[in-house]
């Protein structure tokens, strides 16, 4: 288990990380996506180095679901939407870049100090797992409330349940009709959130959601 | 229990009739269980509610005795809404949830762990509730039902506090566990708080009492009678069971907690019931007090046990006991009797009704028993149970601590002077409701009720009397009670020749209900032979004299503002705020002359007026919440869970 398995886990898990940092400074919406590729590609890696070395069959339909529908299918289906609505010239991020970037390894730190703390008891390649896990999940949430854009906002749902799914296979022995529920309630997601953004965009000419605020009469 | 609903013409009789039976039934297997010879609590597991641990329900002596409360309450309630019930306009708001409530009730008695028993509890606080919003077009009962919702709410969550506590980190839910387990001064204190506040508010204790004079009245009168004869006393019960079972030797200063609110109860209760013009508001109230002197007896029992005086304890457990008793009797048959003027009158006002006693003889003579019994005059019940608990008070000078020893004349005092204030209020009530001359054309044209009420009330007089002249007979039915709560029991009564009843011993105090019925009876009948006999036979009728003014009309008759004026003038100006304002118009005037009197309740402005404005001040506050951007919500969810992980990092 040690040696060149924990090591490899670690690469990867790491750069997942690192790769949702990336994700953070994408100011264009295609590079957002690719990034986002990227990121799904990488937990397919993972994925598929934890059903290597934990010789769990079933984590390869896990790596495999999240290679077919995170890494082609649903970036895919973004940059067509992107094209159709036609916002692919469109920047914009709420909070500087520095200031994002430096919030983010503030949550890395907060979920390292917690974690590593928290499960002292467990081995350490899930305690490594897990604390990459969480801050995956807490910057997928930092981007979306760093972005307007409702695209942008659902890129970053989906990098913060790729963290999810980095936690659920680290830990081993989940079932695999968890890992299916997760993806097909992703899938759901992604579809319902499609279609809205078709409505809005219907609406109101806009995917940014300043517009729906605006609509409501809201105060800033 | 229940039975389903339906909506024919049949259903009232058919539902009232079931109910009886099955009331009828328990109330005899109930009072046979407490009569027999003491035998070992009956224990029943039944497969239902939280998987793998079930309903525990137990029979035993003190659950037998409210049961009995319960089921004579309800049987009387039945037979009286065989009758009753056919005045309602919309039966179907009532049949369901009636037996509902009822078998709520006895299963919150029956209960044997915490589960078992807030479930019931909240079935029994729900379907009263639906009852008291059986009339629910009205603007008065919404508010009602809306107050006791929160109210019972806020009791249950009192109620399942003291539960958790009571079980522990074991997490024993079950009372035959947490009877056995050992509780910390700390965690007894906590739970009498939460006791004090989830029975108490359910059995009307001030300052939680806001609800009850406006629900119980709302509700149709049979449910009134439930409500006020039968669900405060499940409530006691519940302050019972865990007080005096569950929570193992009292402190003594927790009987100054219990002393100084029941003490408090009693007089506020009666004196609003005594400034009170609805008939069915004033009883409530009445209740109030009632509720004020079992608790009284209630503390007095955990002083004494607490201080090892087992037989004093046992005197005042019974007393308590008898008095819960007594007063669902009387109570229910006022509440039948107020009932029946709302019947006969559509009035509830007191300002409205008056003569009624030529109208309806045989209501009046009930009602009339039953404002002896709740004055608490001899030989009725009322007067034997509160003579008890005045031998129980009389016991003081032995307790050894000095706060007690203070305390215990002046709840005495307190006592008395609200018995005597009920004399005053139901003097007040039966005499301008029944006796003058009709203040509205509704009291002139009322008509006598219909058999089934009448029965019921007449019923209940027959209890209030039996009960008042062989008080010997309960209090050997009680003792198996007080000899499993407190290991001690009053000396039997039924040996006595005369059925005396003597609490200590010979020398110190005896009463006899049977004597005193006898000499009343006997120098009341002699008397009214000598002045017949003697002075004259005949039968006059003349004119009153009226001071010389032509023509008596009934607005010159006592009112029951006038009436009370006097008490309202001394008692009311502290506690009411009362403010009286003459309107006298100038000679040549054709103004009528006004007198109008302000009262508030001081209770309300002071504590829940409060309340109310800090959480309307909240909810408008937070109104905000309801139209951030979506951004700002994502924000939000994402700073609240830094924050916790930020709390859990630095906690450990």
């Amino acid at each position: 288990m040690h040696g060149i398995a924990f090591d490899v886990a670690h690469l990867l898990a790491g750069s997942l990380v690192l790769i949702s940092f990336m994700m953070l400074y994408q100011d264009r919406l295609y590079a957002l996506l690719n990034v986002f590729a990227l990121h799904a590609l990488v937990l397919a890696l993972s994925v598929a180095w934890q059903a290597f070395t934990q010789h769990a069959p079933h984590l390869y339909v896990t790596a495999a679901i999240a290679l077919i529908f995170k890494a082609i299918i649903i970036p895919v289906a973004l940059h067509r939407i992107i094209q159709k609505l036609g916002i692919h010239r469109d920047i914009e991020t709420v909070v500087g870049i520095g200031l994002t970037m430096l919030v983010g390894i503030g949550l890395v730190a907060l979920s390292m100090a917690l974690m590593l703390r928290v499960t002292s008891a467990a081995d350490p390649l899930a305690r490594e797992d897990l604390t990459f896990a969480l801050s995956v999940v807490l910057l997928g949430l930092l981007i979306m409330i760093t972005r307007r854009n409702a695209v942008s906002q659902v890129v970053g749902f989906m990098s913060l349940e790729n963290g999810l799914v980095l936690a659920a296979t680290g830990a081993k022995g989940m079932p695999l009709v968890v890992e299916f529920s997760v993806a097909f309630s992703i899938l759901i997601a992604f579809i319902v959130i499609g279609v809205f953004l078709f409505r809005i965009r219907e609406r109101f000419d806009t995917v940014d959601d300043r517009a729906l605020d605006d609509f409501r009469g809201e105060r800033r | 229990m229940a039975v389903a609903a339906n909506r024919s013409r049949a259903a009232t009789p058919l539902i009232y009739g079931a109910t009886l039976a099955v009331c009828v039934t328990a109330f005899l297997l109930a009072l046979r269980y407490l009569l027999s010879e003491p035998v070992a609590a009956a224990v029943l597991t039944l497969p239902l509610g939280l998987p793998w641990i079930g309903a525990h329900l137990r029979l035993d002596a003190l659950a037998a005795f409210f049961l009995i409360i319960v089921n004579l309450g309800s049987a009387m309630a039945s037979i009286y809404g065989l009758g009753y019930g056919r005045h309602e306009k919309t039966p179907h708001r009532v049949l369901p949830f009636f037996p509902a409530f009822i078998a709520g009730m006895n299963l919150v008695v029956l209960a044997d762990d915490a589960f078992t028993f807030l479930l019931s509890w909240e079935f029994m606080s729900i379907t009263s509730w639906a009852l008291v919003m059986a009339h629910h077009r009205d603007e008065g009962n919404r508010r009602a039902g809306y107050i006791y919702l929160v109210m019972a709410s806020f009791g249950t969550l009192a109620l399942l506090l003291a539960f958790g506590l009571l079980a522990g980190q074991s997490g024993n839910y079950e009372f035959s566990m947490i009877r056995t387990a050992h509780h910390t001064p700390l965690i007894v204190g906590l739970v009498l708080v939460l006791l004090l506040l989830g029975a108490g508010s359910k059995a009307g204790l001030v300052p939680l009492h806001v609800w009850l004079p406006l629900a119980h009245p709302a509700a149709p009168s049979h449910v009134s009678a439930l409500m006020s004869g039968v669900m405060t006393k499940v409530a006691v019960y519940g302050f019972i069971r865990v007080v005096f079972d569950l929570l193992g030797e009292p402190m003594w200063w927790s009987s100054i907690v219990v002393l100084v609110l029941a003490g408090g109860t009693m007089v506020l209760g009666i004196l609003s019931a005594l400034f009170e013009t609805d008939l069915k508001r004033l009883l409530a109230y009445s209740t109030i007090e009632n509720i004020g002197i079992i608790f009284v007896s209630l503390g007095l029992a955990l002083a004494f046990q607490a201080d090892g005086m087992g037989w004093a304890a046992a005197l005042a457990l019974t007393a308590a006991l008898f008095h819960a008793l007594n007063h669902s009797i009387f109570k229910s048959l006022l509440f039948f009797g107020a009932g029946a003027v709302l019947t006969a009158t559509g009035e509830r006002d007191l300002d409205k009704l008056g003569g009624l006693i030529h109208r309806m003889p045989v209501t009046s003579f009930a009602f009339l028993v039953g404002c002896v019994a709740i004055s608490a005059l001899p030989p009725l019940n009322g007067f034997a149970s509160e003579w008890l608990i005045f031998q129980a008070i009389l016991q003081s000078p032995v307790v050894p601590q000095w706060g007690l020893k203070i305390m215990l004349p002046a709840v005495g005092g307190l006592l008395a002077f609200s018995a005597a204030l009920v004399a005053a209020c139901f003097v007040r009530a039966f005499g301008t409701a029944f006796l003058g001359r009709p203040r509205t054309p509704a009291a002139e044209r009322a008509r006598e009720v219909d058999r089934y009420s009448l029965a019921a009330m007449l019923g209940l007089v027959a209890l209030c009397v039996l009960t008042g002249i062989l008080p010997g007979l309960v209090i050997d039915g009680v003792s198996p009670v007080t000899q499993a709560l407190l290991g001690a029991r009053m000396p039997a009564q039924t040996g006595i020749p005369w059925f005396s009843i003597v609490p200590i011993a010979q020398g110190r105090s005896s009463y006899n209900g049977l004597l005193v019925l006898l000499f009343i009876a006997s120098s009341a009948s002699l008397a009214a032979f000598v002045i017949h006999r003697l002075a004259s036979r005949a039968v006059r009728r003349g004119l009153p004299w009226g001071c010389g003014l032509p023509g008596l009309t009934s607005a010159m008759q006592y009112t029951p503002g006038s009436f009370a004026q006097p008490l309202r003038r001394v008692f009311g100006t502290v506690t009411f705020r009362a403010r009286e304002r003459v309107e006298m118009p100038r000679p040549g005037d054709m103004r009528p002359a006004r007198l109008t009197v302000e009262m508030r309740d001081l209770i309300w402005d002071g504590l829940y007026a409060p309340i109310v404005a800090i959480i309307g001040f909240a909810a408008d506050h937070l109104n905000r919440l309801q139209f951030l951007t979506i951004r700002r919500y994502l924000s939000l969810v994402f700073l609240s869970l830094v924050t916790l992980l930020l709390v859990l990092t630095l906690w450990s």
